[in-house]
Parts: structure tokens; C-alpha cells; sequence
């Protein structure tokens, strides 16, 4: 009878221990895999976040360019003056990506995008550099191209400090219309002028022609990814004077959604509190 | 000659890899068109693309979709390596097998392996990294894989230079000489995991005859996936799992011709 009792407990144990083994090794893999793909996840993260990185021509928005392109490196191989950079582990950069350092090497703007012919995938998207013609065809246009934008230190171009220099503005391939030059008077001397260079944003392709080109010896005027270079207004600050930005109106609800403690507030209410 | 007998597949796979790697650097270096790109992606004479098919999964789960071109390089390749069989990629194409290799040399003239006991790793472990790969790159909207893969590190570094990418390469050395036997490429490498999976169906295959084997277990010893040679000794068959490289180690070691390529759906088993 004693033996009987044991040898069922003896196997529901081995039983219950089996199905314990099953579920512990289960949650086991399991724990390993979520703590694996965390720090996987943590990592591309980090590299993903660097956000100076300048690509190139035609690359789609950084989103998009950096889940298509499979880093084959053909771009790098396509470009004729070996402008483009392969990022390297080390380089701070999402590994194997293309990127350009203008003050090395600009972007010479090549009329037939070679680099952009070479991407497999798409990550260098021609409808991005493309316009239609005369006869509604599509053509490579490299001055659609929005590699970056330059963006000038006045404090340190010896251009604004009134001596004459105008590098930037005679290397620049959409010369006096991404890079102008701005005559003021020098109220320092009272008898010379100033030529300023200013940057266009609706032009400027951030080929880097000017950073290469600057003569301070860390360049002055620098190209910068559109994203962080330029700030945007929204769609409630419209300039009323100009019928194409007003289009910026279209299908915004006139609901705000902004909400602080004084909006929410009826705002006559507000000014006869008079607590402002 | 009975040198080159001993090591004839591994002659024609060093060729095969340092060719092919050749072709690549000379496409960048030099601009020969033969092969350019990399083993991401890459075009035959300017004309024929080629894509990694997992790689390409991993955009896919990432949420993107790329050109046809590179669809249909990456259908060339699994069309490729599906027929070839087993995981030709791993042992005729990818760089790090001769890294891996020589660890696992180096590993048999010290003898690590009889030091006792070492680390156990489960060799599944590549099939997780698959899944978890793809679950990360759905969630991190890249291919995640590929933004840490030391075998595109290193191809990549042969062409476009290396960067710090020798430390990824000299831990994937260390690990496999002196943590886990195989390590990398048998238990972690998830592109590995990957050509199993494709070639599981594929033509060409190692198969045994039992009849001439004396049960000496060179083949075991030396071959890197030892769990697919299960029926060594026991009876005559084909190696039948993806796992399987097909590097040919094992009929070169075999002295009583008891190991041979065949071709699986035709030639018989004997």
C-alpha cells in the first residue's frame, strides 16, 4: 500500500518537474531574447541618432533613407571624385551608410547623379532630383538636390568683418542664387562697404563647394542636414501677403489644440481678471 | 599530389572566397565592373543585380519596401543558394569563414578543447537571432542586423577599409578560439541560420557509405555542424540537413572513401 503511494507521488513529481523544466527553460529563452533584443535595439538607437550626417544627392528623408539602404556601397564606388564617405565602425555613424564631409571633398553635382544611379534599393530616390520637361518627361535635375543647407558664422567670415572675401560666392555652381552677396555700409570705417554672403535656403543644395572653398582656417560658412539647419513655423503664422503660403492653410482645423493654463481660460475672462 | 588531394575542396573554397573577395575590391579600387557592391548588394557587369535575400527581409520588416531590382537580386540569390544546397554561402562565399577557420585551427594545435569542460551554447541560438532580428527591426524601422553584422563589417573593410571594424572581427576570432567551439558561425550567425533554412532542399550533399567506413570519427572531429553527420557509422545516407555547409572538410579527412558529394533526387545513396 506505502509503495503503491510513493511510486504515484514519484510520478506526478517527475510530472510536475518535467513541466517545470518546460516552463522554466521556456521563460528562460524567453528573458534572453527580450534582454538580447533590448540592447540590440539600444545600440542601433544610439547610432541612429547622430544627427549630422549629410547624404548623398537624392537620398530620401533620413527615416526612410536608413531602412532602405542595404550599405552595398555602389554610390561610394559610383562617385567619380570620391566624395563619398562609407561609414566605417568608429565613425559614429549608422555603419556602412554613404556620407559626404564637404570641408574634404564637396559634392561636385554631377548633371547625370551617378551615385544615385548606382543605389539598388532606392534609398537615393531619383523622383527627388527629378523634374518634368517641356514635353512632361522626367529629367535629372542635381540642383533639386538637398544634400544640406550652408549656413554662414558671421562672427567669424572675414567677410563680415568688412574684408574682402568672396570665396564662397564665386565657387558656388547656383552662384547668385543660393549664395548672394549683401553690400552694406561700414559703420566701423564710415567710408567702405561690406559684402556679406547669404545663404538662399529655396536654392542652396548643400553641395559644400563653399565649405571646401572658405579660407578661415575652420570653415566659416558650413553645410548642415536641412532638418537641423532650419527651423519650420506652423501652418497658424501664414504670410498673409503671399497667395502660395496662404495655401499652407488648407485643411487645418481652426480648433487649436494647444492647451495651457491661460488658454484654457475664456479669454475675456482673462483680461478682466486683470492678473497679466 | 596527394597534398592537393587531401585539400581539394578547401583549395577550391579559399579560391573561391579570395576571388570573389578580389573581385569586389577591384570594383571599387580599380573600377573593374565584374563584381561591384558588396555582399549587401551588388550588380554582375553593371547589369545583373544581386541582393542578400535577408537583408532584404529585414527592410521588409522594417516596414519598407525596396526596388524591383533589388527584389529581384535577392530571388537570384535564394534561387541560387536553394539549389546549391546546405549553406554553400557560408563555406564558398562569406569572409568570415576563413577568420572562423583558422580559430577553429588554431583551436585543434592548442588543444583548448581538451582543457575540459567549456561553455555550452545551444545551436539554435541562430534561429532566436533570426526572430529577434526581425522583431527588432519592426520595432526599430531598420534592418537591424545589418547595422552590427561583423560578416558585412569585414566584407565591407576589405573594400572600403576597416575602420574599427578589425575589433568586431578579432572578437569574433577570440570567441571561436578560446569561448565556443564554432561559436559565431555555428551557434550565433543568424545569415547562417538564414542559408540553412533555403538550402534545406537544395541538390548537392555530402553522402555516407557505411559499408566502407572503419568508424575512425575524423569526420566528426573535424566538421563544424558535427550534428548533421548523425549517421556516421550507423547507416548509409545523405546529410540531409540545411546545417550542413557543404565545405567538404569531411571528405577530404576520410581516408577510406567512405564520405562524397552527391547530387540529393538523383544519384542513389550508396
Amino acid at each position: 500500500m506505502g509503495d503503491a503511494r510513493e511510486e504515484i507521488s514519484e510520478e506526478i513529481r517527475e510530472e510536475t518537474n518535467g513541466r517545470r523544466k518546460f516552463l522554466i527553460e521556456t521563460v528562460r529563452g524567453l528573458g534572453f531574447a527580450v534582454t538580447g533584443g533590448l540592447v540590440w535595439s539600444g545600440f542601433i538607437e544610439g547610432k541612429k541618432a547622430y544627427p549630422f550626417i549629410l547624404r548623398p544627392p537624392g537620398a530620401a528623408p533620413e527615416e526612410s533613407f536608413l531602412v532602405r539602404c542595404t550599405k552595398c556601397g555602389m554610390c561610394v564606388e559610383a562617385c567619380p571624385y570620391d566624395a563619398l564617405i562609407l561609414a566605417s565602425p568608429g565613425d559614429e555613424r549608422p555603419v556602412g551608410t554613404p556620407y559626404l564631409m564637404p570641408r574634404e571633398r564637396p559634392c561636385y553635382m554631377c548633371k547625370d547623379i551617378p551615385c544615385m544611379k548606382a543605389c539598388p534599393t532606392g534609398a537615393l530616390d531619383k523622383s527627388l532630383v527629378s523634374e518634368k520637361d517641356g514635353h512632361g518627361k522626367a529629367k535629372l535635375n542635381i540642383n533639386l538636390a538637398k544634400i544640406g543647407m550652408a549656413v554662414i558664422d558671421r562672427e567669424n567670415c572675414i567677410a563680415y568683418w568688412g574684408i574682402q572675401c568672396d570665396a564662397c560666392y564665386r565657387v558656388c555652381p547656383l552662384i547668385d542664387k543660393a549664395i548672394t552677396v549683401e553690400y552694406t555700409r561700414n559703420e566701423r570705417t564710415g567710408k567702405h562697404a561690406i559684402l556679406a554672403p547669404v545663404v538662399h535656403s529655396d536654392a542652396c543644395t548643400g553641395c559644400g563647394l563653399c565649405e571646401r572653398a572658405c579660407v578661415t582656417k575652420k570653415a566659416s560658412i558650413f553645410v548642415l542636414p536641412r532638418r537641423v539647419a532650419m527651423g519650420e513655423s506652423s501652418e497658424r503664422y501664414i504670410r498673409g501677403w503671399d497667395i502660395k503660403d496662404e495655401q499652407r492653410l488648407e485643411g487645418v482645423s481652426p480648433e487649436t489644440k494647444t492647451v495651457t493654463p491661460r488658454s484654457s481660460k475664456d479669454p475675456l475672462e482673462y483680461l478682466n481678471k486683470g492678473d497679466f | 599530389m596527394g597534398i592537393i588531394r587531401k585539400y581539394r575542396f578547401m583549395i577550391l573554397r579559399r579560391s573561391s572566397q579570395l576571388s570573389l573577395m578580389f573581385l569586389f575590391f577591384a570594383g571599387n579600387a580599380y573600377g573593374w565592373s565584374v563584381l561591384k557592391g558588396n555582399l549587401s548588394s551588388s550588380r554582375i557587369m553593371d547589369e545583373v543585380p544581386l541582393s542578400d535575400p535577408f537583408a532584404i527581409l529585414q527592410i521588409f520588416a522594417a516596414g519598407s519596401i525596396v526596388s524591383s531590382e533589388a527584389l529581384l537580386g535577392a530571388l537570384t540569390i535564394t534561387t541560387f543558394f536553394a539549389i546549391a544546397g546546405g549553406r554553400v554561402f557560408c563555406s564558398w562565399v562569406c569572409p568570415m569563414n576563413l577568420v572562423t577557420d583558422l580559430a577553429n585551427r588554431l583551436r585543434r594545435t592548442f588543444r583548448i578543447d581538451s582543457a575540459g569542460k567549456s561553455w555550452w551554447m545551444s545551436r539554435n541560438t541562430r534561429y532566436w537571432v533570426i526572430g529577434i532580428g526581425l522583431i527588432v527591426s519592426l520595432f526599430m524601422g531598420v534592418a537591424a542586423f545589418e547595422w552590427l553584422s561583423p560578416v558585412s563589417m569585414l566584407h565591407r573593410g576589405v573594400i572600403y577599409g576597416m575602420g574599427a571594424g578589425w575589433a568586431a572581427v578579432l572578437s569574433i576570432f577570440l570567441f571561436d578560439f578560446l569561448v565556443i567551439k564554432n561559436g559565431f558561425c555555428g551557434h550565433i550567425c543568424p545569415l547562417g541560420g538564414f542559408y540553412s533554412i533555403i538550402g534545406r532542399f537544395g541538390l548537392f550533399r555530402i553522402r555516407h557509405h557505411k559499408g566502407k567506413c572503419t568508424l575512425c570519427m575524423k569526420c566528426i572531429e573535424i566538421c563544424p555542424e558535427k550534428q548533421v553527420l548523425s549517421m556516421v557509422g550507423k547507416k548509409d545516407g545523405m546529410v540531409l540537413s540545411g546545417e550542413c555547409t557543404n565545405c567538404g572538410r569531411c571528405i577530404e579527412v576520410c581516408d577510406d572513401n567512405a564520405m562524397k558529394f552527391g547530387m540529393r533526387y538523383i544519384s542513389k545513396i550508396t
